[in-house]
């Protein structure tokens, strides 16, 4: 941080300007960009009969541009320093969810701090992957096999207290994140093999442990046609919304699936149904390449990253970004269970628009200081 | 401490684990974009036509019933526009509380619960059923003000039957009610359900159901764009349902009104038809019932009294009552003995009060007998050893051959469901009712319309017009013209083959000459003293034997109850008949002293516009209405103001000058609003 104050120190004016706005990454900026077109465009149609949706999202968009700015404008550092603290809150939080938190539809979720209710899993989304990159960070050229004992504990706290709640879609998408920075941290490709040996034999014991609720998802999953009323209507009908949007789509603001209030959640975890009947496999093209193309350039900042940590986290943070999209495709087609995972940068909500404002910053902030700030 | 190379390595293998990472994102992307290839290419226009299935859903659109009007253009059956508070069933978990706590916002009475519950058990497949119909502005008000909590609960605007007249002509007109579960059954077996869609009655008796296809209309249909909600969006197509067509009747139900009123408590009926046309003037059963009780499901104690009543008041018994016809039988009798040469008009018998046969003695009416009888005589003073002789002269077979084509014991043909046959008596009938052979025993009884005999009232009447028209044989119809709503134009419901009965015309006016004298000099003499016209009638008495006594036992009525039946037929005037009629008040004693009064007041009130002088005017005087106006007004208001009759008096062509001459004096187009009803009608 000093040596960069103090270059700046010797700049002009407008350098100075250029240097505190202009601290986005150009190829991530036009991604983002033309995702966020496609987005409003789709937000319009989805939210007509929903009366404040479209300019929530609008506000929603400026927001996390907001946080994506601010995140693309603090040094990789300030994120290592916080990273301890910020996990050791998280972990206290979900414990206090445990103990106080309020309960909703038979899950406990929510704390309520009077005047307001906070969701914590959400923020340890962030925090985990952080907490796990400086670990491996700060254990650096020497890691030994218990470093990763150390890490999947880590790791399996949070995961076990979300799991616990019960919200198993956050809990796989905590562990997906932490265990994405142990992949790149160099776990052996055998331990790797051997783990995936092992959850696959638990499978069984998992079917056992799971809610009916989420035992009802797996199933209706398999067979919509058993509960055509219940959740299996959600499959069907955003199957039908899809399917009858053809190569072109039905244009734009006249999807009939969508209008006629056949897609449930249609401005959030279903909007890719609206978009696809709407703007059809051409418009799915698009914007799966634009989604490809943040993958591609996030993996590309990993690799270029000067640090340890940057590296770690930024792999993990385009790694968790590809299992939403991915989780949330493959449950608008029918290959994936109902859970509540919403589409980057399209589904309508704040938190997880914030959420992915911040990690987006920090990709661009890890590849801003890529060679400027070497650790030790 | 750091290893140089240690870290190079680590940073070799992490970018080959990034290139792994990028590996399996783009396999995996690929596997999600296979499966939209797949849904968006391959399955398109499986998907393509299922998002238009559900979008558009198919809603019948229920045509109006068609209207009925007597034959001065007297509303008998509309359709009248309201609110009712109705209910679903399927989205109500608690019925009982639902309707408790509607209860608490609206008055529901107990008769409406009791209506509810038996529709509800009816067709507890239906998804709306109507809880209280009609409902006032302010209970509208209410419920919408509640309507947050209530499920399943809606106000609909539907249109409703209603019979203005009540149960003035309820037999005739008859009812509409609910499709039950059976009748839905029936109809899908016969493939005409579709004609139904969108429909919840049908017609179930009397015209209402013998006309159900004309009154009903077809059903039109409307394509919608539908929500996932099931709330109809927008229309895309429609296809108008038709009306159906109106009706106008034959019947003067001024005249029926006057006929139940004339009628009072007793029990009885009377058919009154135009000899020259076939056409039914007034078709009365009496007691009669309010058919308005019945359209959307008559609550169980209300029914229970109707069809517990021992009177019988849902009992057609013009249609389906069958009487011995007694006396009135002997004219038609008479020209069954001249037309088989049996006897000669002048043939004279004597008559001691008694007929022998085979050692058994039959009986006169009177025991002193009439003495010398010829054909005249006989039906004048109703002699009943004439007719024994004749009878047993004629043989049963002979009377049978005779009589079938005046319809006695046949159907009548009549635009009137579930019309009963009767017996007319003959060998063959007696070996494949009884399988036993006719007495010859049993024919003089036969001779004076007692036996086995049993006609109905129609039947009588319908044989008293055949005469009138000197064996002229025409339908009889209740339905005068069908009346297409929309252009207008009429169709006569009927058009009768016409059939004549071979029969001497001087024999015919013989017998017509002895019915004169029954009324002049004979049995009907009291009763049409100073009659205007020259009326032609028969009394007659029907011994009641064998009166079902399943019914509840009643002191007071027993009595009563066998007490003879009392009947009579007659046609007016003797040349050129405007009016036939037959009736029978059961249990009145002799047929002149119950039954014949009614005829005389119902002859002077067609044939002279005359009241008798303690019966008010049925109606408010109405304006009488032709049928080339009436094909301007297809849905006349049950009360229009006076001043426009003038189109009665002024012919349609009338210069325009001629109604406002007569509007200046509405007093005057009152008065011939007033005037008799039947005679200007048929002109």
């Amino acid at each position: 941080m000093g040596s960069t104050a103090l270059s700046l120190n010797r700049r002009s004016p407008w350098e100075l300007v250029r240097r505190f706005i202009f601290v986005f990454d150009r190829p991530l900026l036009i991604a983002l960009g033309m995702i966020l077109i496609i987005s409003i465009a789709t937000m319009y149609s989805a939210g007509l009969d929903f009366p404040g949706r479209f300019n929530g999202h609008l506000r929603n968009i400026g927001v996390a541009l907001a946080v994506l700015w601010v995140a693309a404008l603090l040094p990789p550092s300030v994120l290592m320093r916080a990273a301890l603290p910020l996990y050791a809150v998280g972990i206290a939080l979900l414990v206090a969810v445990a103990l106080f938190g309020s309960t909703s539809k038979g899950a406990t979720r929510w704390l309520d701090l009077g005047f307001t209710r906070i969701q914590p899993s959400e923020m340890i989304k962030i925090t985990t992957p952080l907490m796990l990159a400086w670990y491996f960070d700060k254990r650096e050229g020497a890691l030994r096999w218990f470093d990763f004992l150390i890490a999947a504990a880590l790791l399996i706290v949070p995961f076990g207290l979300i799991a616990k709640q019960p919200d198993l879609g956050t809990a796989i998408l905590v562990l997906a994140a932490g265990a994405y920075v142990i992949f790149f941290a160099g776990l052996s490709w055998r331990l790797i093999l051997g783990i995936t040996v092992a959850g696959l034999a638990a499978m069984p014991l998992i079917w056992i442990k799971l809610h009916d609720y989420q035992r009802q998802r797996v199933l209706t999953l398999l067979d919509p046609t058993s509960d055509p009323l219940g959740k299996g209507f959600h499959i069907i009908q955003s199957t039908i919304a899809v399917g009858s949007g053809g190569l072109g789509g039905k244009g734009w603001t006249l999807g009939t699936q969508t209008h006629l209030e056949f897609i449930p959640e249609r401005t959030t975890d279903f909007i890719m149904a609206v978009y696809a009947e709407e703007f059809g496999l051409y418009g799915v093209i698009i914007l799966m390449l634009l989604y490809l193309a943040i993958i591609f350039r996030g993996l590309m900042i990993a690799g270029a990253a000067g640090t340890s940590f940057g590296r770690l986290l930024a792999g993990s943070i385009t790694l968790s970004f590809f299992t939403y999209c991915f989780v949330n495709l493959g449950m608008v087609i029918g290959i994936l269970p109902v859970v509540g995972v919403p589409l980057p940068w399209m589904s309508y909500g704040g938190t997880a628009m914030l959420t992915l404002g911040l990690s987006l910053g920090m990709l661009m902030s890890i590849h801003r200081h890529r060679s400027t700030l070497m650790p030790h | 401490m750091i290893d140089i190379s240690k870290s190079e390595s680590d940073l070799r293998r992490l970018r080959w684990r990034l290139v792994f990472a990028g590996v399996m994102v783009v396999l995996m992307f690929c596997i999600v974009l296979s499966r939209f290839v797949w849904l968006q290419v391959f399955r398109h226009d499986a998907f393509h036509a299922q998002a238009e299935d559900n979008r558009i859903t198919v809603v019948p659109v229920a045509p109006a019933r068609g209207l009925i009007y007597d034959r001065n253009g007297v509303m008998l059956a509309e359709n009248v526009s309201a609110f009712t508070l109705e209910l679903s069933p399927r989205q109500i978990v608690d019925l009982d509380k639902t309707i408790d706590e509607l209860a608490q916002i609206i008055e529901i009475g107990q008769r409406e619960r009791r209506r509810f519950k038996r529709l509800y058990d009816d067709s507890r497949n239906a998804e709306w059923l109507p809880l209280k119909t009609r409902l006032t502005d302010e209970e509208i008000a209410l419920i919408a003000a509640n309507r947050f909590r209530f499920d399943g609960v809606e106000v609909r605007a539907r249109l409703f039957r209603n019979y203005p007249l009540g149960d003035t002509g309820a037999h005739v007109v008859g009812y509409i009610g609910r499709i039950s579960p059976d009748e839905k059954r029936r109809l899908d077996e016969d493939g005409e359900s579709s004609d139904y869609a969108g429909l919840n009655h049908m017609g179930k008796v009397g015209i209402e159901l013998s006309y159900e296809s004309t009154l009903r209309g077809e059903t039109g249909f409307e394509e919608v764009e539908v929500s996932a909600g099931g709330r109809a969006v927008r229309s895309l197509s429609r296809e108008a349902a038709q009306t159906g067509k109106n009706l106008t009747l034959s019947i003067d139900i001024r005249l029926q009104r006057l006929v139940q009123e004339w009628y009072g408590k007793r029990r009885g009926a009377m058919v009154a038809i135009d000899p020259a046309t076939g056409e039914v003037l007034a078709f009365v059963s009496m007691p009669t019932f309010d058919p308005n009780h019945f359209i959307d499901g008559i609550d169980q104690q209300t029914w229970q009294s109707l069809n517990e009543d021992p009177d019988k008041p849902m009992l057609n018994r013009a249609l389906r009552g069958t009487y011995p016809p007694g006396s009135t039988y002997k004219p038609f009798m008479a020209l069954a003995v001249l037309q088989n040469g049996v006897r000669a008009p002048n043939t004279i018998i004597s008559d001691p009060g008694y007929y022998m046969l085979g050692g058994h003695r039959f009986r006169d009416s009177n025991p002193n007998g009439h003495g010398a009888v010829d054909l005249r005589k006989s039906i004048a003073v109703s002699s009943d050893t004439y007719y024994y002789g004749a009878a047993y002269e004629l043989g049963v077979d002979r009377i049978h051959d005779f009589m079938k084509p005046w319809g006695f014991g046949q159907l009548t043909g009549i635009d009137m469901p579930s019309e009963t046959t009767g017996i007319l008596p003959s060998s063959a009938w007696k070996m494949k009712r009884y399988k036993t052979r006719w007495l010859p025993g049993e024919t003089p009884s036969v001779g004076i319309g007692q036996g086995y005999n049993a006609f109905t009232i129609l039947q009588l009447a319908h044989a008293t017009a055949i005469l009138a028209n000197g064996g002229k044989v025409l339908r009889p119809h209740i339905v005068k013209s069908i009346v297409d709503p929309i252009i207008g134009s009429h169709t006569p419901a009927v058009d009768a083959p016409e059939v004549t009965i071979a029969l001497r015309p001087d024999y015919v006016a013989l017998v017509k000459q002895s019915m004169v004298d029954v009324n002049r000099t004979g049995t009907g003499r009291v009763a049409f003293a100073g009659a205007e016209y020259i009326a032609a009638g028969k009394t007659g008495t029907a011994q009641v034997i064998g009166i079902k006594q399943n019914e509840r036992y009643d002191a007071r009525r027993i009595a009563e109850r066998f007490r003879d039946h009392s009947l009579y037929m007659a046609f007016a005037p003797l040349d050129n008949p405007r009016i036939a009629l037959a009736l029978i008040v059961e249990n009145g004693g002799f047929g002149a002293q119950a039954a014949a009064p009614i005829a005389r007041k119902v002859f002077d009130y067609v044939l002279l516009g005359k009241l008798p002088k303690d019966t008010a005017e049925p109606f408010p005087a109405r304006p009488e209405l032709d049928e080339s106006e009436m094909r301007d007004v297809p849905e006349p208001e049950p009360e229009p103001a006076a001043s426009p009759a003038a189109g009665v008096t002024a012919p349609p062509a009338a210069p325009p000058a001629a109604p406002k001459a007569v509007a200046h004096s509405p007093p005057a187009a009152v008065k011939a609003g007033a005037a008799p009803t039947s005679s200007a009608a048929r002109n």
